[in-house]
């Protein structure tokens, strides 16, 4: 049963992974991404970690590919790249080349099992009795209680950063010459006046 | 309290104040800067420096011969392993003797300075360099350590520089003291080494360390060692001292003011070689080449600057090569082991020289600063104190008896001629050439027409018409007490009646293990007397036959001798020609192309590196990208191999 | 019986590997950024497998630290891009290479 599962996580991923890089429509590759997504979260499953496995499906494939969804229909570059024409010369080739390298030294050292001291780490056992999520849990607020509160910080410094990034600049009146603060009170008056007429001159300029 | 710290510490003092006083907002009677507070003050210092040196002159004569000596610590100066390098004066007979005259012809001359100075814009810093010559010299003469003593020695190099270029606005004045300084240096250098060597073979500077033991009689001193110590300290004191060959500076020294000339001939300076040269006896015995090599220096040195002397009309570079023929006797004393007699010229010298000097000043004074004999003459009516304070030093240095040059002089000739008849020889004929010079330039300066006021007529209106002025009792007075002191001075070491007191003084200086005493007959003394009085006698007639009625004669001025036999002009064309070409071809050939070019190439190879290194960054990000995925394959690889073994 | 923890390491290091070289050889910078969570999501398999491997509940705390800021890093790259592309219409990430020495 194990083999089975982790055959079909494995092609799901692969074949995942594969049309993310392959695919030219961006919309495909983040189809495919969630492809993957799904792939890896098989694999979870099939070795235990059940909350991970819940928490990949819902942040990856519910949150993070729609973002990336919304943002490419948002902007509108759903439409194929050029993959053939490459312009940088030695970059695709070295490119596979330095992944194949990556990979092999990966597996070379995955080989090398004299990493492991056997030593318990503080943060628990895994398996035994209780549940993965109470086991994760107990470990998540105590000994990790600080890391844990600081990405509820980063979650919020880059909330506040998207927010900032995303706004249009909108200069303050010190930052603006004389003439074009003339300007954009010229516009919002005849903007005022547009919507109501009554309120027409009501925006005067300051005594010189 | 010692009161040999404030032989040192008065002109330090007043050196100190003298140089922060061109601050203050004081303005003296003559309205010219500090005129005349600063040669005051410097003149005080330098007479109390005497008052205190007389004072611990005193307390040793009231102790046994043997102790008279000791050893006064300051502080320690380099305290490097086994080697401690004091501040710390050692006053001993020799030290207090040197002490004395430095200060004592030292304040007569600041005391005369005052007056030939007034009125010179730069008055104050005159005194400020005065008083430091003399701290330098005293430092010189009392440190109980080699290497203390040579800051003293170099004090008085850097204060001969200044004050023989203290009309540095003058270019030849510049020149003369770049060249003092320089020829300096050539000593120095011997000095230092001598200084290395020292350390080398004794480990220390102290006198009491070095040189006791050899004195003593406890220790022996191999001859190449010594004559090497030797030879680099003579080095260093033929440069001080002017002798040849490195007397160049001395006669170019008359560039400085008068009294600086005094100073540096008579009391200062120039001794300071003599001293070294005392001081050191214990090694020189140690080597027979050595003392020869000083004698034959010092010989020498004085028939040729004697030669020189003769053809000179500047009447201050007669004297000035007057003073390297006369230290040329000191070294000879000296060489010839007879360090008591050499002192005694000098002591001598320092006499009668700024007396000399002092009146040659006060000529030049009178005469509105010319200083050309053959635009004086006649002037012995008008000077009425100082024609005859000339004339006691020209009698002196003449060595006429009895006056102070012929006991000084005589008794280095009796040391000369036991040492070897040929260096007394030379000795004669010098002393011979020195009464016909000196002849030459009283009768020159002090008799027959009056050349200066044909001098004025022609000058006319622009010129000075006014006649030549006794100097003021400033000045006077030092020459009256110099002149007693030329008279009577010999009587310190008389060499009759017990009253050698020279000798008998610096007895413990030089016990007889390192200066064997030695008797010349007293029959020989009276003819090397007798001849030498004749030889003198001989030279004054010559003189006076010769110069008594005509002003030029060029058969008996040689343009070779009025030229110093070229030795400089000699120098310069070896200096300008090879040297200067090589000076060129190292500046124009090595520097710009050889040094010059390498730094340019190197400048060169990193722009043009980094206009290479440039196309590596595209800026794109993928290409930096993979430049992160290398550097992270190759670390994973290193970590690999590290895995597998 | 259960699958050996080799394998799902193979296939971690397969999968990183594939989302590296995208990462190199597209020019999407979206997809781009896809590429980057998945070789992410391959070391998220890692933690997991050690996790099992070795008994401790560590690796899958790791994960769940790994989820946070990937999201975090989701949301500031999206901005960036969104930023990048009103400035200029079709970037990609080969037309900004304003560094250029």
């Amino acid at each position: 049963m194990d083999w089975a599962v982790y055959l079909v996580g494995a092609a799901m991923i692969l074949t995942g992974a594969l049309g993310v890089i392959l695919l030219r429509n961006p919309v495909h590759c983040a189809l495919m991404l969630v492809f993957t997504m799904f792939g890896i979260f098989l694999e979870f499953i099939n070795q235990g970690a059940d909350f991970l496995a819940a928490v990949q499906i819902i942040v990856y494939a519910g949150a993070v590919v729609i973002l990336f969804l919304f943002v490419i229909m948002f902007l509108g570059v759903d439409r194929k790249e050029a993959i053939g024409a490459e312009r940088l010369r030695f970059q695709r080739p070295l490119a596979i080349l330095l992944g194949l390298v990556a990979l092999v030294e990966i597996l070379a050292l995955s080989r090398v099992d004299h990493w492991v001291s056997g030593a318990p780490a503080q943060s628990g056992a895994l398996k035994g009795a209780g549940s993965n999520v109470a086991k994760l849990g107990q470990s998540l607020y105590t000994g990790y209680l600080l890391p844990f509160e600081m990405t509820a910080a980063l979650l919020v410094i880059a909330v506040v950063a998207a927010v900032v990034m995303s706004r249009r600049h909108q200069p303050s009146a010190g930052e603006m010459s004389p003439a074009a603060q003339k300007e954009l009170r010229e516009s919002h008056q005849s903007a005022l006046s547009a919507s109501d007429p009554s309120l027409a001159g009501r925006l005067e300029a300051p005594s010189e | 309290m010692n009161a040999a710290y404030v032989i040192v510490a008065l002109p330090l003092a007043g050196a100190i104040a003298l140089l922060f006083a061109g601050c203050l907002p004081i303005r003296g009677p003559v309205g010219k800067v500090r005129d005349p507070w600063s040669g005051w003050l410097a003149t005080a210092m330098t007479l109390g420096a005497f008052v205190a040196t007389v004072w611990v002159w005193a307390t040793q004569v009231g102790r046994s011969a043997s102790g008279r000596s000791s050893d006064l610590n300051i502080f320690t100066w380099i305290p490097v392993g086994d080697l401690h390098v004091n501040f710390g004066l050692q006053v001993d007979p020799l030290s207090i003797l040197w002490c004395l005259f430095v200060t004592g012809v030292g304040g007569l001359i600041t005391l005369y300075s005052i007056g030939y100075m007034k009125g010179d814009p730069s008055f104050n810093r005159f005194f400020f360099y005065l008083n430091a010559f003399v701290f330098s010299m005293v430092v010189l003469v009392l440190a109980d350590n080699y290497l203390f003593s040579f800051l003293g020695w170099e004090g008085v190099g850097f204060c001969s520089y200044g004050l023989v270029g203290f009309w540095f606005e003058r270019n030849s004045a510049a020149v003369a003291a770049k060249k003092a300084f320089v020829t300096n240096r050539v000593g120095d250098f011997g000095f230092m080494i001598a200084l290395f060597l020292m350390f080398k073979h004794f480990g220390s500077f102290n006198f009491s360390a070095v040189l006791g033991p050899l004195s003593a009689g406890h220790a022996t001193l191999a001859a190449s060692t010594a004559t090497a110590l030797t030879l680099l300290l003579l080095l260093g004191a033929v440069a001080k001292s002017a002798q040849l060959p490195l007397y160049m500076w001395l006669p170019d020294a008359m560039e400085g003011p008068t009294p600086v000339s005094a100073l540096i001939h008579a009391a200062t300076m120039v001794t300071a070689g003599v001293y070294l040269i005392a001081r050191s006896a214990p090694i020189i015995h140690f080597s027979s080449s050595g003392q020869w090599t000083i004698a034959w220096i010092g010989a020498a040195t004085a028939l040729f600057a004697a030669t020189i002397a003769c053809n000179q009309n500047d009447i201050k570079r007669v004297l000035a090569y007057s003073t390297v023929s006369q230290i040329g006797y000191m070294v000879l004393g000296e060489g010839s082991g007879d360090y008591s007699a050499g002192i005694y010229h000098t002591v001598m010298h320092a006499f009668f020289k700024a007396l000399l000097f002092l009146s040659a000043g006060a000529v030049i004074h009178a005469l509105h600063d010319e200083q050309d004999m053959k635009r004086m003459g006649g002037l012995r009516k008008h000077l009425r104190i100082t024609f005859p304070a000339f004339i006691i030093g020209y009698l002196a240095l003449s060595a006429i008896p009895p006056f102070d040059g012929f006991w000084s002089k005589d008794t280095v000739l009796a040391a000369a001629f036991h040492k070897s008849p040929a260096l007394w020889a030379v000795g004669v004929i010098t002393a011979g050439l020195t009464a016909y010079y000196m002849t030459r330039q009283v009768i020159l300066v002090f008799y027959g027409q009056a050349r200066w006021a044909d001098q004025s007529a022609a000058h006319g209106a622009a010129g000075h018409s006014a006649p030549p002025h006794e100097a003021p009792p400033t000045m006077t007075v030092p020459l009256v007490i110099l002149s007693v002191a030329s008279v009577l001075g010999w009587l310190l070491n008389a060499p009759f009646g017990g009253l050698d007191f020279i000798n008998r003084w610096l007895a413990p200086v030089f016990p007889a293990a390192i200066a064997p005493s030695f008797a010349v007959h007293t029959g020989t003394k009276w003819i090397i007397g007798l001849v030498a009085t004749a030889v003198a006698v001989a030279g004054v007639l010559s003189g006076i036959a010769a110069w008594r009625r005509q002003v030029d004669r060029p058969a008996l001025e040689p343009a070779v001798l009025a030229h110093g036999w070229y030795i400089d002009e000699g120098i310069a064309a070896a200096v300008s020609g090879p040297l200067a070409r090589t000076a060129s071809d190292l500046s124009f050939e090595v520097d710009a192309k050889l040094v010059d070019g390498s730094v340019n190439g190197i400048a060169r190879l990193a722009a043009e590196s980094g206009r290479q290194l440039r196309r590596i960054q595209t800026g794109y990000v993928r290409n930096y990208a993979l430049g992160i995925g290398a550097g992270a394959a190759v670390i994973l690889f290193y970590v690999a191999l590290r895995a597998g073994s | 019986m259960n699958v050996p923890s080799a394998w799902y390491l193979i296939l971690a290091a397969v999968l990183f590997g594939i989302g590296a070289t995208g990462l190199l050889v597209r020019r999407n910078v979206l997809v781009m950024f896809m590429c980057i969570e998945l070789m992410l999501n391959a070391v998220n398999l890692t933690f997991v497998t050690f996790a099992r491997m070795l008994n401790d509940v560590g690796g899958q705390v790791d994960v769940f630290f790994v989820l946070v800021v990937a999201a975090a890093e989701v949301v500031v790259g999206l901005s960036i891009i969104v930023a990048m592309f009103r400035r200029r219409a079709a970037a990609t990430a080969d037309d900004i290479h304003g560094l250029k020495g």
